[in-house]
């Protein structure tokens, strides 16, 4: 690292805009500065997968050409994005961060992309992640690990480590992630930055390369609630191309985002400061929650007894879920084929075999075994009547509480290689995150402290389905220290 | 899921077949062993009784008022889908309208 992270700066979304508007800015500076920052540092950290240096500063000029000429400009006018790898962009790569998808280059636009697009932001390129956004520290991208731009020798966690690392060292102002178990908040704790995890059904999840269709969300990662809300209020809608998504109306989520926490009731889960979480985090967390009393919260205790049962749930269905998502990379579509293979099933065999990594390959196994006849009653719906349970425990705090406050992660980010020989140490690492994506509630990591050696610490706020403006107003007086 | 009831060597194997997976000799060790670690930790379930409980298939299944899936089914109206000439590029073997695949039939 050249530069200290500390001393990174981009302008904020506001900043941008108006300066953009006022003329005090250029688009075009905006992308060169970030461009200069990638050049300056993705060697080491490598969150970017694929750079688009053309594409970016021809858009980046038409949106200085429209404020030259006085037009009004949308809401993300010329801020410089990155996008998640599983993510399709039109005409630019799209590996999942597997081998499987090398080369293939998508005709069409994801959803929450396009409305990114619509609103004027700049795409710079697509980012790093585990292997179908299946790990909690992107060692899985068949692309090489991203490092933690706070610590080099450090994870950023994962899925969605390049969309986390690439705010936080200043490669881009925003980004777009998605959260499965905890891909976008564990990430966003690790790194320092926010990341939003919007209510299932909020984003269009059209253009996202699946990994389980009824817990994966598109959110964003931004340096400030702020901007994290903004970007959200472009994204979110109902999509007729995604039948699970919302036409629940989407409300501004800025309007009431400075209206403190007075009269909010925050709920305290006991079953989240248990064992297992490291003494600084209780630490920060704890730290963060009186400030929140202080600023007017009531603070309440809530329950949410089934939290044990969330992380084997989760595998169980999320795996079911990916066996049957992965089933598509058969090397006839899209992708890698192998070679010299005179069958049909020989082929889709050996594509597979050689396409995949092992960590979807064992998500694959079991997901294919807890689906297979004498298995599913015992497994799948066993799973699916534990995830009813675990989201009724939601539903019952939700009445006792406006938001609830828990850590995000257990411990801040970790060694690179201190978990890849044991899948199961890996899969506590998002302990705090999943039983969220299993209920379809909302929720978002605010930074709300340091470790001792200067690792960032998470605070993970949960809202009620569709709740995330009260979410944004804790977030907000979270962040000003 | 018996709390003692382990996958063999041959259960992968026969896993790895229903899942189009041709997995090396190593490999199969390995995931011999990660699959009983897993599904010993997914054993803890076990302890709720939930025969009482309907399964949670979809978010939507919580929500008040349901969030009809009718409701957000688009209307059923042909519009113009994918390039194919853009498709068929992204494909490994196509002759341009179909995709092409090694022979089906074994003989």
């Amino acid at each position: 690292m050249t530069t200290k992270i500390s001393e990174v700066k981009l302008p904020s979304i506001d900043e941008l805009v108006e300066g953009i508007a006022k003329g005090s800015m250029t688009a075009v500076e905006a992308v060169r500065l970030c461009f200069s920052r990638i050049d300056e540092e993705d060697a080491t950290i490598h969150a970017f997968l694929s750079l688009d240096r053309e594409g970016a500063l021809t858009r980046a000029r038409e949106i200085d050409a429209k404020a030259a000429a006085g037009e009004t400009l949308p809401a993300l006018a010329g801020v410089p994005m990155g996008i998640k790898d599983v993510l399709v962009v039109d005409g630019q790569p799209a590996t999942a961060g597997s081998k499987i998808l090398e080369g293939y280059r998508p005709p069409y636009t994801a959803t929450a992309v396009k409305r990114l697009i619509d609103a004027g932001a700049v795409l710079l390129g697509k980012l790093n992640c585990d292997e179908f956004a299946m790990g909690s520290s992107n060692e899985n991208s068949a692309y090489g690990p991203v490092r933690n731009p706070y610590a080099t020798d450090r994870v950023p966690g994962g899925s969605s480590g390049g969309s986390a690392a690439a705010v936080a060292a200043g490669m881009a102002v925003a980004t777009l992630g998605t959260d499965t178990g905890g891909s976008i908040r564990q990430p966003a704790s690790f790194c320092g930055v926010v990341g939003v995890l919007p209510t299932y059904g909020r984003v269009s999840r059209y253009g996202l390369i699946a990994f389980a269709s009824s817990l994966d969300r598109v959110g964003p990662f931004a340096t400030t609630v702020r901007d994290a809300a903004k970007v959200l209020g472009v994204i979110a809608g109902h999509d007729p191309m995604d039948a699970t998504s919302s036409t629940e109306p989407v409300p501004d989520y800025l309007a009431e985002i400075d209206k403190g926490v007075t009269g909010l009731r925050l709920g305290v889960p006991p079953e989240y400061f248990g064992e297992g979480l490291e003494p600084e985090v209780r630490a920060a967390v704890e730290a963060t929650i009186e400030r929140l009393r202080a600023a007017g919260a009531e603070i309440v205790p809530v329950s949410l007894p089934h939290t044990r049962y969330a992380v084997p749930t989760y595998y169980v269905i999320a795996t079911a879920e990916a066996s049957a998502n992965l089933a598509r990379f058969d090397g006839v579509r899209y992708g890698y084929r192998a070679a010299n293979t005179p069958t049909l099933a020989g082929m889709y065999h050996c594509s597979r075999e050689g396409g995949f990594g092992a960590e979807v390959k064992r998500r694959i196994l079991l997901g294919t075994y807890v689906l297979s006849a004498g298995y599913y009653d015992a497994y799948y719906k066993k799973a699916q009547q534990v995830r009813r349970l675990l989201t009724e425990d939601f539903l019952k705090a939700f009445d006792e509480a406006d938001a609830i406050l828990t850590p995000t992660a257990p411990t801040p980010a970790f060694k690179l290689g201190e978990k890849t020989d044991d899948p199961m140490a890996m899969y506590l690492a998002d302990i705090y995150t999943v039983t969220a994506n299993l209920a379809g509630i909302c929720g978002m990591s605010v930074p709300c402290g340091e470790s001792r050696s200067g690792l960032p610490i998470g605070l993970q706020i949960l809202g009620r389905h569709f709740g995330e403006s009260t979410v944004f107003r804790v977030g907000q007086v979270v962040e000003r220290r | 899921m018996a709390e003692n009831e382990r996958v063999a060597a041959e259960d992968v194997r026969r896993v790895a077949e229903l899942a189009n997976l041709e997995l090396t000799a190593e490999e199969e060790i390995r995931m011999e062993r990660d699959l009983n670690a897993i599904l010993g930790y997914v054993a803890q379930l076990n302890e709720l009784d939930t025969a009482a409980i309907t399964p949670m298939a979809q978010v939507s299944d919580v929500l008040d008022g349901g969030e009809a899936v009718n409701a957000s089914l688009r209307e059923d109206r042909i519009v113009p889908s994918l390039d194919r000439q853009r498709v068929m590029a992204c494909a490994p073997e196509t002759d341009g309208v179909f995709f092409k695949v090694p022979k089906v039939i074994e003989r």
